[in-house]
């Protein structure tokens, strides 16, 4: 009788235990509801996000990228995405975003980045759009043994000068731009005699540009150069270079302006009838082309620094993103939110395969060696991480022209070029393979 | 021939685009030894009020035409309310100081009016391109410019002969002479030297807003716009010597001249072709080709 009446307090009480136990979970629950997603339960992710928030750079590339990453960051911490992304946080854990002004040059991201690292003490640093930053930010990376996720930056030489432990990029590296583009020209300027090319006088247009030209020379040999043009970064009056362009008299001119200067180099070149008198291409053209939809005239060819924006794939992922984004930001997303997509979501990836079934969350190495040489959905098609170890992203890329359909920008012929096709292969530097093993696809 | 003839169209166009911008720097140094960093938050202020204001003439559907004067009033309207607010909620307090605490303050100023840009106009470009096309072209040996350019020149000529002929022909430009040359001397011989200080701060600053505004249909307005213009319009005026009209108009034919030389035979070198040529300026001329003697103080 004892062992009955003290068997029934010992329920009641575990009963009071667990429904109270429950009422505090529940408190808890919604706490956490109202700031965070309540699927997700573990410790957050905490990750360092460097991107230009203001300068010339921030409108074009920083603030989408920003953008995007916001989106993302919540729609995987609320289990929102589709396949292969659906399960909620980074294998459980939700993501938490620091965010940092890239603006200011490397030295001050150098500090910026040790500041995230050592006092804030970040979990990991996705960012950088300006290959200097990237330069500068990869050995110190590496000195502080913290994963990096380089996610838009473009320079071909952070893996092809060095070997890195820490440091991934999640983007393919801009030789694919001009590679492709002189594919593009090629192909479809059978006549094509003389190029000539305006690009910023810094790592990033001369680095286009030696390659455009490299390229050329590789495919078509007979191929002149007229002029290369070298204006400063964020020169804004192009007068004297669109002269020179238009006396050079060449069939194809080549740039990878971006931004301000690109929108000031169209506005500027147009009415004086260049795009008329050359055809001309732009490499990072696609975010312009909706803004500048009516100066753009007809028959521009036009990149997007990968199969971004509308070039991207009719996938359910890409589907997902570009409806999200437009319902918040009433835009398009443009490549470097596309960018931002593939760093987010190789990590979320990686991390996941890291956990390898179970909810631990993983160590850095385990992230490490999972993200070494992974293949990852992303909304702009299948990203390899195929170079330099399996820390440098290969992927596809598109060209098209661009035509004024009904008021509506189109892109017209659009042609995709496979990974391995604008890529080098492993091991090989850039410059190395177009001078030796470029080929026009299917020769 | 028709390409030295294009080098020295280019030149041109270049120099009257610096002119108008350094003009009010040179102005605001030589009446009241300040070097305005903010001026070329103002030449931003200016392009972002004729961009939003011209879009909206535009959009309301005005007249194409009137968009030149939306320009002009755009530009007024910034020159008219920042540069009294600015000269007399900040500068007036630091009068007296070292040249160099006023440079620092100035520069704090540009620093903060770069985010009020941002606060009130985000970070995504304004367009408003219709003037610059709006006038047509003039074909000019073989070569296509659009009249935009040559009303450019024709409005730098125009403001730079204005200030000119005010500066040495009227009885208060000769006033504004006697305060630059001493500024103790003329305030003990009566002049109201804070009221001329009001007024060239604010022609300053008006002369910033146009440069602005005339350069807004030919690029996209965006944040940091003013930075480059601030640095080439110091090189400039250092060329001309500070403080000097005829100075600042030498300083920009000889940048533009040696821009556009550079960028038609020698583009590799346009990056510091500028530089360059303001060293062997400064080499020559330390303190530039217009600057006058220095009276010695007693």
């Amino acid at each position: 009788m004892k062992a009955g009446v003290s068997l029934k307090k010992g329920i009641r009480r575990a009963r009071s235990r667990s429904w109270i136990g429950g009422m505090a979970a529940g408190v808890i629950a919604l706490a956490a509801g109202a700031q965070t997603p309540a699927k997700v339960e573990a410790k957050p992710v905490k990750i360092g996000l460097v991107t230009f928030l203001s300068g010339p750079a921030a409108g074009p590339f920083g603030v989408p990228a920003r953008n995007g990453a916001e989106l993302l960051a919540e729609a995987i911490n609320g289990g929102k995405l589709p396949a292969p992304y659906a399960t909620p946080g980074l294998g459980g854990a939700p993501i938490a975003l620091v965010f940092i002004d890239e603006a200011g040059g490397p030295t001050r991201q150098v500090s910026e980045y040790r500041d995230l690292v050592q006092r804030q003490n970040v979990d990991l640093v996705i960012g950088y759009i300006s290959s200097g930053d990237c330069l500068a930010i990869a050995p110190v990376a590496e000195e502080l043994k913290k994963l990096t996720i380089l996610f838009d930056c473009g320079t071909p030489r952070i893996f092809e000068d060095a070997a890195h432990k820490y440091v991934f990029r999640t983007d393919a590296h801009a030789a694919m731009d001009s590679v492709a583009a002189a594919l593009y020209v090629v192909e479809n300027k059978p006549n094509l005699k003389k190029v000539a090319g305006i690009n910023q006088n810094y790592a990033w247009g001369q680095d286009s540009w030696n390659d455009f030209e490299a390229s050329l020379k590789t495919l078509k040999p007979s191929v002149q150069v007229a002029t290369s043009q070298m204006p400063t970064l964020g020169a804004g009056q192009y007068g004297a270079e669109i002269s020179a362009l238009l006396s050079s008299t060449a069939d194809v001119i080549h740039s990878s302006l971006w931004g301000g200067d690109l929108e000031a180099f169209v506005l500027q070149a147009a009415p004086r009838g260049l795009f008329k008198k050359s055809t001309v291409v732009l490499t990072a053209g696609e975010p312009a082309m909706f803004k500048l939809a009516k100066q753009i005239p007809d028959g521009t060819i036009i990149g997007a620094r990968g199969s971004h924006g509308v070039f991207a794939p009719d996938n359910e992922l890409n589907r997902w993103f570009r409806r999200a984004y437009e319902d918040r930001y009433s835009i398009p997303p443009s490549y470097a939110t596309y960018h931002m997509a593939q760093a987010l979501l190789g990590l979320k990836a990686a991390y996941e395969k890291a956990q390898g079934g179970s909810r631990n969350p993983p160590t850095a190495e385990q992230i490490i060696a999972s993200l070494e040489g992974l293949s990852f959905d992303s909304p702009s098609g299948t990203v390899k991480m195929a170079l330099g170890k399996g820390h440098q992203a290969i992927e596809g890329t598109a060209y098209g022209t661009f035509k004024l359909q009904n008021g509506q920008p189109v892109l017209t012929n659009i042609k995709r070029y496979a990974a391995e096709a604008v890529n080098p292969p492993e091991g090989v530097k850039t410059a190395d393979w177009i001078k030796s093993s470029l080929k026009r696809p299917g020769s | 021939m028709a390409e030295v003839l294009a080098v020295i169209i280019d030149g041109v166009i270049y120099s009257s685009w610096l002119f108008i911008t350094a003009l009010g720097l040179t102005l605001v140094y030589g009446v009241m030894k300040i070097l305005n960093m903010a001026h070329g938050s103002l030449y931003a202020l200016g392009a972002y009020a004729a961009a939003s204001l011209g879009g909206r003439w535009l959009a309301a559907g005005h007249a194409p035409w009137g968009s030149y004067a939306v320009l002009l009033l755009a530009a007024l309207t910034v020159g008219l309310v920042a540069g009294p607010a600015i000269e007399r909620g900040i500068l007036r307090l630091m009068y007296g100081r070292e040249e160099i605490v006023l440079v620092l303050a100035t520069y704090a100023l540009f620093l903060i009016l770069e985010d009020v840009i941002k606060l009130i106009w985000g970070v995504d470009p304004y367009f408003f391109s219709e003037p610059y096309g709006l006038l047509g072209s003039v074909e000019l040996g073989g070569l296509s410019y659009p009249l935009y350019n040559v009303a450019l020149l024709f409005v730098s000529v125009v403001t730079g002969g204005l200030l000119a002929w005010s500066l040495g022909r009227t009885r208060r430009g000769k006033m504004l002479l006697a305060i630059i040359h001493d500024r103790e001397m003329s305030a003990a011989l009566g002049m109201n030297v804070r009221r001329v200080y009001l007024i060239t701060f604010t022609l300053g600053a008006t002369l910033a807003a146009i440069g602005g505004a005339l350069t807004s249909p030919t690029v996209a307005v965006a944040p940091g716009i003013g930075v480059e213009v601030v640095v080439l319009a110091f090189a400039v005026v250092v060329i001309g010597g500070l403080g000097s009209f005829a100075g600042a108009a030498l300083g920009a034919l000889i940048v533009g001249m040696v821009r556009s030389c550079a960028v038609h035979y020698l583009p590799q070198v346009e990056l510091f072709s500028i530089y360059v040529a303001m060293a062997l300026v400064l080499i020559a001329r330390p303190k530039g080709l217009f600057s006058g003697l220095e009276p010695r103080r007693i």
